[in-house]
Parts: C-alpha cells; structure tokens; sequence
C-alpha cells in the first residue's frame, strides 16, 4: 500500500473517532469551540506521530527480537504516557508559545484511547517504521478533522432553540451521527 | 443494608458506568454491534476490574502517594494482557470481532476510575463487591445496547433471528453511525425522564472523561462522583 493510501484510509475512510470510536471523550468533551478543538488537534497530531515512532522501535528492536511481543500493552502505555511528560518539559522549556497553545491539552493525551489503539493498530497491521509514522499521523488529522468539524457544527447550533431532553449531549451526539454517515461514505471509496 | 450488597446495587444500578457515568464511551459505542460482542466485551472488562480492584486495594498502603497512577497503570495492563492472552486462546471468534478493543481495556475510565474512586481507600473485599457490581453493570449495559441495535438493525439477538420476516432491519444502527445515534436517543430519553447522567456535564464542561480520569492537574469528573459518595 502507497503513503498516500495509508493517510487517506487513516484519515477519512477508516477515521478514528467516526468509525473507530477512539477518543470519543475528548470528541464530545472539547468540542465546544473551533479554536481549542483545533489546538487539541494540534497536540494530537503531535503526540500520535512521536508515539507511533517510539512504539514501532520499541517493538521492532526490542519487544519483537526478544519473544516479549504479548507485552506490548504494558510497555506501549508507559512509553506513551512518559512520552507525553517529556514532551510537556521539553516544550515548556524550548518552545513557551507552543507550550502555551498545546500544553493543556497534553495530560488529556496520556490515557486518549486513540494513541494507544494506533500503536497497536500498526502492530497488527504489520506496519514498518515510516509507514506506522505515517499511519500515526493520517490518523490524528483524522481526529482534528472530526473534532473541528463537529466544534463548527456545535457553534452554529449554540442559539437554535431545541427542545428540553435534546440539549446537551443528546444534540451533540446526533450531530455526530450525521457527520459519521457522510464519513460512512468515504468505505466505499476504492483506492488505487 | 450489607456493604457489599450496596456497592452491588450502586454499579448496577445508582452509578451504572454506561448510563449515569457515562464512563468507557469508546467501547461502549465501538463494540455494541451485536450482543455477543457486548456481553464479550462486558464480560472481559468485569474480569480486569475486579481483579485489578482486588489488588490495587490490597497495595493501597504500599504504593507511593505520588506514582500511584503509574502504578496502576501497570497493575492493569498486567491483567489486561492476561485476559487478552486467555482471550486468544479459548475464544478466539469473539476475541477476533473485538479486536483492538481488548487491549484498550487499559484506557477504560471505569477501570482507573474505580481504581482511584473507591479501591485506593477501601479493603479489599468492598473493592472486589465494588469492582463486580460496576462490571455487571458495565456488561448490562453494554447487553442492552448491542441487544437494541442489533435486533433493530439486523432483526437478530444473538445471532438469533428474532423479528418477523417482513420487518426491514435498520442497517444503519448496526453500523457506526447508528452508535451515537441510540447513545443519544437514550441520554435524550433519560433527559426527558429526568435521571440526571454525566453526559450533559460532560458535554457543557468539557471533561474529556476517559482522557482526564485520574490524571493529576485536570478537572476530572472522579472527584465529585467521590464527593457525592
């Protein structure tokens, strides 16, 4: 499979949250405003594609050559979630402006299904080193195109008047319904 | 009421993770396409969490203060890797459908809610009664779901064809959209009935729930289920 197939499956036709259902919680949970589910997905990205490096190294020098492959939960989860801390030092100390648009959102990346799931995703699919940092990468831009979708939608529903039971999370949910049929239809797409 | 029967009924009931937490959203919508898949899902999440709870709470006062969450982490990977690996060799069909979602039990808020919520402060034996009556719970309400979407969008339960032969299934709710379609068809319902669940607050205040559960230096939605408690 091509790069370029590997990101649009990723990112469209097998989309994280829409088809996948990972990281569900931050998708309803900061999807209120366009600008921070943007900077969310920002961060997403950034996590998604270190992590996806780290985790095919991990398994492919370490786990794999060693018969530990049936560890790869415990070890995939730790790494992400040390990572993560690095990562939040290492921005704070290098790059404050970054920090200030990312930082937040990077204790909620820790334990986000979605990193995990694209780690072992590209286990299983049996990924080498660019492809599974590709992979990583389509898929969180995936996520950010979701997010900031669904946070667009949201913003232009804030005034309408809908009935009692529907507010909140029913409204967002329906929402979200809609927008995973219009992205249903990208599985019939045929590359290549 | 017996303390045990108590944190039975309030996983099941009071405090069912998938209708008034709303906790594990991701399996709850990815995985109920079937009720076999529900109930598999419920079954293997109920095993990691009452095993995880025992053990958390036997080390409750041996674990750091500071690293707990690490080390639950690792607590329940461990198990999760178990199950998995028993998963894998005894059924391998059902361990098939559920895939990646089986590993991903790690990231369950239930599982570290539970274990931050309850296991770290209470004996062992409560933690197990407590971590039994949210997996029954969890599992109920995952049965209820799959059973639901399944019976409308394939006409079976089970595998099993349950509805009359002219009635035309709903293919939709047993794809993907058709998840956020009865999740939010049933929080509306309990809106309506008033039963107040955390989706709303969720929604409104921007607790990304299985993103934040435990983690130090967010809002996280645990402390006021413990306040409450």
């Amino acid at each position: 499979m091509s790069l370029f197939m590997i990101i649009i499956t990723a990112a469209l036709v097998n989309n994280v949250v829409l088809s996948q259902f990972l990281g569900i919680c931050s998708f309803v949970g900061v999807s209120n405003k366009i600008k921070t589910s943007f900077s969310l997905g920002m961060a997403v990205i950034f996590v998604i594609t270190i992590a996806s490096a780290v985790a095919n190294l991990l398994y492919t020098l370490i786990l794999e050559p060693f018969g530990l492959d049936y560890l790869q939960t415990i070890v995939f989860i730790l790494v992400i979630a040390a990572l993560v801390q690095l990562v939040e030092m290492f921005l704070k100390k290098t790059s404050p402006a970054l920090y200030q648009a990312l930082g937040i959102f990077l204790p909620l990346i820790t334990t986000n299904c979605a990193v995990l799931g694209v780690a072992l995703n590209n286990v299983t699919d049996g990924y080498n080193f660019i492809e599974s940092v590709i992979n990583g990468f389509g898929t969180a831009v995936g996520y950010t195109i979701a997010i900031v979708l669904l946070a667009g939608i949201r913003e232009s529903m804030v005034d309408n008047d809908v009935p009692g039971p529907v507010q909140g999370a029913p409204l967002v949910l329906f929402a979200a319904a809609l927008m995973g049929m219009a992205f249903f239809g990208f599985s019939t797409l045929t590359l290549g | 009421m017996n303390k045990n029967v108590e944190r039975l009924y309030n996983g099941i009931v009071k405090e069912n993770p998938t209708f008034i937490l709303m906790l594990g959203m991701c399996p709850t919508l990815a995985v109920t396409t079937s009720a076999t898949n529900a109930i598999g899902m419920g079954l293997s999440t109920m095993v990691v969490l009452i095993i995880s709870n025992f053990v958390i709470s036997l080390f409750r006062k041996l674990i750091p203060d500071e690293v707990r969450l690490p080390a639950y982490i690792v607590i329940v990977a461990s198990f999760v890797t178990v199950v998995q690996l028993i998963m894998q060799a005894y059924f391998v069909e059902i361990n098939k459908s559920l895939g990646v979602y089986i590993p991903l039990i790690v990231v369950n808020c239930i599982i570290l809610g539970r274990a931050e919520a309850y296991a770290s402060k209470n004996d062992p034996v409560p933690s197990i009664f407590d971590g039994l009556g949210m997996g029954l719970g969890f599992t109920l309400g995952l049965f209820l779901l799959g059973a639901f979407r399944e019976l409308l969008g394939a006409g079976t339960v089970f595998g099993i064809q349950i509805a009359p032969s002219f009635y035309e299934p709903i293919a939709v709710l047993v794809k993907a959209p058709g998840a956020f379609l009865v999740l939010g068809c049933i929080i509306m319902v309990m809106n309506a009935w008033g039963i107040s669940t955390r989706a709303n607050k969720m929604v409104e205040e921007g607790c990304a729930s299985c993103a934040g559960c435990g983690t130090p230096g967010t809002e996280n939605c645990d402390k006021k289920e413990e306040v409450k408690a």
